[in-house]
């Protein structure tokens, strides 16, 4: 199981971000994404889970031996790719119970009842530290940034992809939170054997989840690619030295 | 609208050949009318009144400041339709087309379930209506019209048209004038009934028009929640439903009126609902419409008293070839009343919603608190959404608050959605639904789960 982008480029409304990327992660395995503002990293993230917006103008995307290039993003998650939103939208009204259990009905075929999946989201909240209310309340709506990114990963952690591009999950997290998110990452990774894409600005949080693979983006490419002592060097010395 | 019509279809939209035990002559006039009076064997006062108003709706324009009613073929409806003799007690005493339309409505096993009581409509008359015998000992009363002016002639002539007068509006005037079946209810003093009440109406025969009449009491202290649910099958020729509804809240008893609204798209709904709210009384509308071809329905609170509260939530759903023209009315007569006007309107494919409000302060209703809220979701381009708020406030000290939005559903909340395995038309009923929360959660859970089919039903293009 590898999910394989293949010399992908992508525009969103005309203009060229992403340009030329080749990659590919396996299950199990954890690769980060590190690079400056604007260097094309979450149009990526979009691109490979099949945002209207970020249209494919050349280049492939692969996934289990599917060419997923043209695949909805529906059928994209129904094979087990999963995007963890930098910015997660508000859907008013919903339920994070609700919202999971629908999701959840949608990618799996296995035959948990209603009680025993309430059961299983439950086990995962505690999992999160999150408060039991919080099932109950509309999704993502009047949460704060920590509690949008503990959703996020919430998601993650109940739906149990194959893969998993994760934008940022720990931007604007505070330390304990940020180790909550990480050690959920690293669960999900470890047991589920779900390989990580994450997209990230800081070292810290790899720290925890020891990538096999860093690479750094720089104006739509893949300038390096190393292990987690790249992401030590570009912590002391910024992304100035790296060739785009 | 391909699918969801074919859902309609099959789930509503059957229908069963038409045997009515009387069916009048297609058109309007006088001899129908006096026809229907002697058919019910009314008291001269009654027929007397239908005639009143039926000069009244001659008179009177048809309204131009809403939806085009211009092509309502009244010459080729018919006005009066007796599908059996008499209304019963036991579903199975029904003829066999009647008691299948309703059981696969699966009304009899909602009564089982968690009504008080019911009435059922099949065209112009209650077919079937039954309380439960411990409400039935308490005073409940709880009959279809006809039986109301018989049996308690003093208390139904006492309210009957005082609400809502054949003088309102043209569509008050027909019914006034044609009206047949519907609800008497009259709820004693302090007597709480703890399960709705639900009438449902059905119209089978094509062509029709159906003008239920319900007269709601109740007394001081009391508190009874009604609902109403209405289909039909889908012809190709017009229907009209033209129903009036008069609620009486006496000192400090609570009423609330749920209607779900899902009339085939070939139906004219014209509706006048209004209540009189007295000293500390709490009437709530809680309106749903989400079938019939013109709608025009603002539900109406009329606060008479010191105190009164007036909680009116009106959701609409259009789609094509749909005009939901809705909204509520609150009339603010005496002073510390208080009103809440929430509405919450989808349109897609094609479909039109507009919200018309209007709440009204008399002069000496001091310390009036008001709100209006509504908002609108447009599912595409092709779709439109209007609002007309109107305010007349002529007393100082009150607080009188409005506010609006119009939305559409972005291209980032329906990618966040299929991201996490829901196509695209789940995506958009789930968005709906959640839209639609407010109203859902208000429903007893049997509703509000087939509220949510509804939606996925109409908003799910398959």
């Amino acid at each position: 199981m590898k999910l394989e982008i293949k010399n992908l480029h992508v525009a969103v409304d005309g203009k060229k971000v992403v340009k030329g990327v080749n990659l590919a992660v396996s299950e199990g395995e954890v690769h980060a994404i590190m690079g400056p503002n604007g260097a094309g990293k979450s149009s990526l993230s979009y691109a490979i889970m099949g945002h209207p917006k970020y249209k494919i103008t050349k280049g492939k995307i692969i996934f289990d031996g599917h060419d997923i290039t043209e695949f909805s993003p529906d059928k994209r998650a129904k094979l087990g790719l999963f995007l963890g939103f930098q910015h997660p939208l508000e859907i008013s009204g919903v339920s994070v119970n609700n919202f999971l259990r629908t999701a959840y009905r949608s990618l799996k075929s296995d035959s948990m009842s209603i009680l025993e999946l309430r059961e299983f989201v439950s086990k995962k909240m505690s999992q999160l530290k999150m408060d039991k209310s919080f099932a109950g309340r509309g999704l993502n709506e009047g949460f704060s940034g920590g509690e949008k990114k503990l959703a996020e990963i919430l998601q993650l952690v109940v739906l149990q992809p194959k893969i998993a591009i994760l934008d940022e999950p720990d931007s604007g997290t505070d330390v304990d939170t940020l180790k909550l998110i990480a050690q959920n990452i690293k669960s999900v990774n470890k047991k589920n054997n779900t390989g990580i894409l994450l997209v990230t600005h800081h070292n810290r949080i790899l720290k925890y989840l020891k990538p096999d693979f860093v690479h750094v983006l720089v104006d739509g490419k893949i300038a390096k690619t190393g292990g987690p002592e790249l992401a030590d060097k570009l912590e002391s010395k910024g992304y100035g030295w790296v060739e785009a | 609208m391909g699918g969801s019509m074919n859902d309609y279809a099959k789930k509503f939209g059957f229908k069963f050949a038409e045997r009515p035990v009387h069916q009048s002559e297609p058109g309007i006039s006088k001899k129908i009318v006096n026809e229907i009076s002697e058919i019910k064997g009314e008291q001269k006062w009654i027929s007397d009144s239908r005639l009143k108003a039926l000069e009244h709706f001659t008179k009177r324009p048809m309204p131009t400041w809403g939806p085009d009613l211009s092509e309502i073929d009244f010459d080729n409806t018919i006005f009066y339709n007796k599908p059996t003799d008499k209304a019963v007690q036991n579903w199975d005493e029904l003829p066999t087309d009647i008691r299948k339309t309703f059981d696969k409505l699966g009304i009899p096993e909602a009564e089982r379930k968690f009504l008080a009581g019911v009435g059922a409509q099949y065209n112009s008359e209650m077919v079937y209506h039954k309380i439960k015998e411990d409400l039935a000992k308490q005073g409940v009363i709880f009959v279809d019209p006809d039986t109301a002016f018989k049996k308690y002639p003093d208390i139904f002539k006492k309210w009957f048209g005082t609400v809502v007068p054949h003088t309102d509006n043209k569509f008050a005037a027909l019914n006034s004038a044609f009206f047949s079946g519907g609800s008497f209810i009259y709820i004693p003093p302090n007597v709480e009934v703890k399960m709705p009440l639900q009438a449902y109406f059905r119209m089978n025969a094509e062509n029709m028009a159906q003008f239920e009449r319900t007269l709601i009491i109740a007394d001081k202290g009391s508190k009874v929640h009604f609902m109403e649910g209405c289909t039909a099958p889908i012809y190709s020729k017009d229907s009209l439903h033209a129903g009036v509804v008069e609620i009486i809240a006496l000192p400090g008893s609570h009423v609330r009126y749920t209607t779900m609204q899902n009339w085939s798209n070939n139906v004219y709904n014209l509706v006048t609902k209004r209540a009189y709210a007295f000293e500390d009384a709490i009437v709530e509308w809680i309106d749903a419409n989400i079938g019939s071809k013109i709608s025009m329905k603002y539900p109406c609170v009329v606060m008479k008293g010191k105190g009164a509260r007036a909680d009116i939530l009106s959701v609409a759903l259009a789609g094509n070839g749909q005009n939901l023209d809705t909204g509520g009315k609150a009339i603010h007569l005496a002073p510390n009343t208080t009103s809440r006007i929430v509405s919450k309107s989808v349109s897609h494919d094609g479909g039109k919603t507009n919200f018309r409000g209007l709440v009204k302060v008399k002069k000496g209703a001091t310390d009036v608190k008001s709100h209006t809220k509504c908002d609108a979701l447009i599912l595409d381009n092709k779709s439109f959404s209007g609002t007309i708020p109107q305010l007349d406030v002529n007393e100082d000290s009150v607080s009188v608050g409005h506010e609006a939005t119009v939305g559409r559903i972005g291209e980032d909340q329906l990618f966040y959605l299929t991201s996490r395995g829901l196509n695209e038309d789940e995506a958009t009923a789930m968005i709906v639904n959640g839209f639609f929360e407010t109203f859902v959660k208000e429903l007893p859970t049997e509703y509000a789960v087939e509220f949510n089919r509804l939606i996925q039903l109409q908003v799910g293009r398959i």
